[in-house]
């Protein structure tokens, strides 16, 4: 009596339903595809909200339903949005560069195409050439392999080493707070290759799409982050709905036990710690061409810690308490620190919320820690309970 | 009858403290035993050690019939190899209903893919029914492991490591806190476990130790103080000393 898949989450199919209507909602009313009730910019908040839905996934995965609170998960999305990054800025520098030598009297050779594309981008922090890393930048194919290669190589040796060693708790996550830490502030530095605290700007602009407005690209990666969200789900739902999930559940719980049964709990971690670290990888990946631009402060330790905010809001342990918490505190994140809020006159003080929002958030993380630890997937849950026995 | 463990001249300190003073014991294959002692006779810590959670400061443990050095194993590798082990607290994973708590104990692939791909054979569900009669859950299963009561619990536990397979069970306390029929049916699970596999039951309670009928280990100190019928050690000096006597 093997139950089925849809019948062990029936999340699953509600939240795709969801997802469609929302994708394809959005679309109707874009100015792309659509009546142009929702403008450009908007739709392209509304991806990348998708893909920090998907990033929210993968944390859950490794503290809701793993017990390991990583807050550095960031690094791999940021990783992956350079790895992504390198490609379109070169692409597209390497196309304007080739445009505006087209007139030139003498053809220019390879070289000088090359060493103007190095000049172009790395002019900024004083250099043209061109440093190893960028080796395969002209490359789309061998960029989207590294995007997930990456910093799934180095969440496979950061878990590596810290597993082996059994560091656990409070302990593990600070040393992943270090790793995000470590990495941004190399970033930071000119000589790093990526262009230092400038980062890679232009993303938006896709390489090949020369002439195709940002309102139709902008609902090409709306769909395109839908579907990873969609793939994300699924895969999540699958992974933790049978023996593997009931182990890592188990490695929550009581990680001796684990270990007692027979089960190598350091190598599911390390698994459960990689696989996060690539979706997370590939979540940023969908995001940077929607945001424009990345820079080293995109994975400062801080944004790790609201990662693991949005997904205690949402609800540990439950994949839609997670989509759930980070699409309402991003979105109502960007309300609030957009002005679009309306400020609260008090009389003797007025409340901006572009200043009170971080207050406002961490009053309710506090609250919800204490008071409904579940989140509001926990909610959530009970209601449907109570729907089920009515 | 074989030897299936042999734990010889192994000594472990904490902070100076010897809580294992070469200690030497042997249990052969099939066999049921009683280990008891005074509380810091070291009745956790050797299964600790057997069970690789603590490396010994000397002597070695040796397992099976191809004589493999148990002290080069981790704890998951030591378990594969067929040594169960029932902490003291029922620890059962409270989350997850009484069938998947034993489907992950029953006695499978573990690596990571192998556990991912899996799908329940026929064979394998009729191993939970069994399991669960023997351990009288049987309508319990779909029930979440953190609603059974505190003996329940204990059953699940015995059942995981019956689910294991394993050539020998180690037992923590069994009987604590339970009632006296919980405590029969105990005894009988354990009975019936011996019959097939070797045991070992750490016990405070002589009285449970007594239903068990079996030979026994008197530990003190950290090493063997007596080895033999219940009657034969209650009988001995130096038992009656340090533990009975007082």
């Amino acid at each position: 009596m093997q139950r089925s898949f849809i019948a062990r989450n029936p999340s699953v199919l509600i939240f795709l339903g969801i997802l469609a209507v929302f994708t394809l909602g959005a679309t109707i009313l874009s100015e792309g595809f659509g009546i142009g009730l929702i403008s450009t910019s908007m739709i392209k908040t509304l991806g990348k909200t998708l893909c920090l839905c998907l990033i929210a996934i993968a944390m859950d995965l490794v503290w809701g339903y793993c017990g390991i609170l990583s807050l550095g998960h960031f690094a791999f999305f940021g990783l992956g949005g350079y790895m992504i990054g390198m490609w379109l800025m070169y692409a597209r520098t390497e196309n304007i560069i080739l445009t505006s030598l087209a007139q030139a009297p003498i053809p220019p050779t390879d070289d000088e195409i090359r060493s103007a594309i190095g000049n172009q981008i790395f002019g900024v922090v004083g250099g043209s050439d061109f440093p190893l890393i960028w080796a395969f930048a002209d490359s789309l194919t061998i960029q989207l392999v590294l995007v997930v290669l990456v910093p799934g190589l180095l969440a496979l040796v950061f878990g590596w080493l810290a597993f082996r060693s059994r560091v656990t708790g409070v302990y593990l996550s600070i040393l992943t707070q270090a790793m995000t830490l470590a990495l941004s502030l190399y970033l930071f530095q000119n000589d790093s290759g990526l262009r230092g605290n400038n980062g890679l700007s232009g993303l938006q602009n896709i390489p090949g799409a020369k002439g195709v407005p940002q309102s139709v690209i902008s609902i090409w990666f709306l769909w395109a982050s839908a579907i990873a969200l969609a793939l994300g789900y699924i895969l999540a739902a699958w992974m933790m709905s049978g023996k593997f999930g009931s182990v890592i559940r188990g490695i929550r719980d009581d990680e001796a036990r684990v270990r007692f049964l027979g089960y190598s709990v350091e190598t599911y971690k390390l698994v459960i710690f990689t696989v996060t670290a690539i979706i997370a990888a590939i979540a940023g990946a969908l995001y940077y061409p929607q945001a424009g631009i990345i820079n080293p402060a995109e994975i400062a330790p801080i944004a790790s810690i609201y990662l693991a905010v949005w997904v205690a809001i949402g609800g540990r342990g439950r994949i839609y308490g997670a989509v759930i918490g980070a699409a309402l505190v991003s979105l109502l994140s960007t309300w609030f620190t957009g002005g679009q809020a309306p400020s609260i006159p008090l009389g003797f003080y007025t409340i901006h919320w572009v200043d009170w929002w971080q207050v406002l958030l961490g009053v309710t993380f506090v609250l919800v820690t204490l008071f409904a630890p579940q989140g509001i997937g926990g909610a959530i849950d009970r209601l449907v309970r109570k729907g089920t026995q009515l | 009858m074989r030897t299936l463990l042999e734990v010889s001249g192994v000594s472990v300190s904490f902070d100076g403290f010897k809580a294992i003073n070469n200690l030497s014991f042997q249990i052969a294959e099939g066999e049921l035993r009683a280990v008891i002692g005074p509380n810091g006779a070291g009745k956790t810590t050797f299964m600790d050690i057997v069970t690789g959670k603590t490396r010994p400061d000397e002597g070695y443990v040796i397992w099976g019939e191809r004589s493999v050095n148990l002290l080069k194993m981790s704890e998951a590798q030591i378990a594969q190899a067929g040594i169960g082990r029932k902490f003291q607290r029922p620890t059962v994973f409270e989350d997850q209903s009484v069938f998947d708590n034993l489907i992950m104990s029953l006695k499978n692939d573990r690596g990571p893919l192998g556990v991912l791909l899996y799908r329940r054979s026929a064979r394998d569900n009729e191993r939970v029914q069994e399991l669960a009669e023997e351990i009288g859950l049987t309508d319990h299963l779909h029930r979440k492991a953190g609603e059974l009561s505190h003996g329940q619990k204990q059953w699940l536990e015995i059942g995981m490591l019956l689910a294991q397979e394993p050539r020998l069970l180690l037992v923590d306390e069994p009987a604590a806190g339970m009632t006296l029929a919980e405590r029969e049916h105990t005894t009988n699970l354990l009975k019936q476990a011996a019959k097939t596999r070797a045991v070992v039951v750490v016990e405070h309670d002589m009285e449970f130790v007594r239903r068990l009928d079996c030979k026994v280990t008197v530990l003190h100190e950290g090493s063997v103080l007596a080895e033999g019928s219940l009657d034969h050690v209650t009988q001995n000096q130096d038992v009656i000393d340090v533990y009975l006597g007082r």
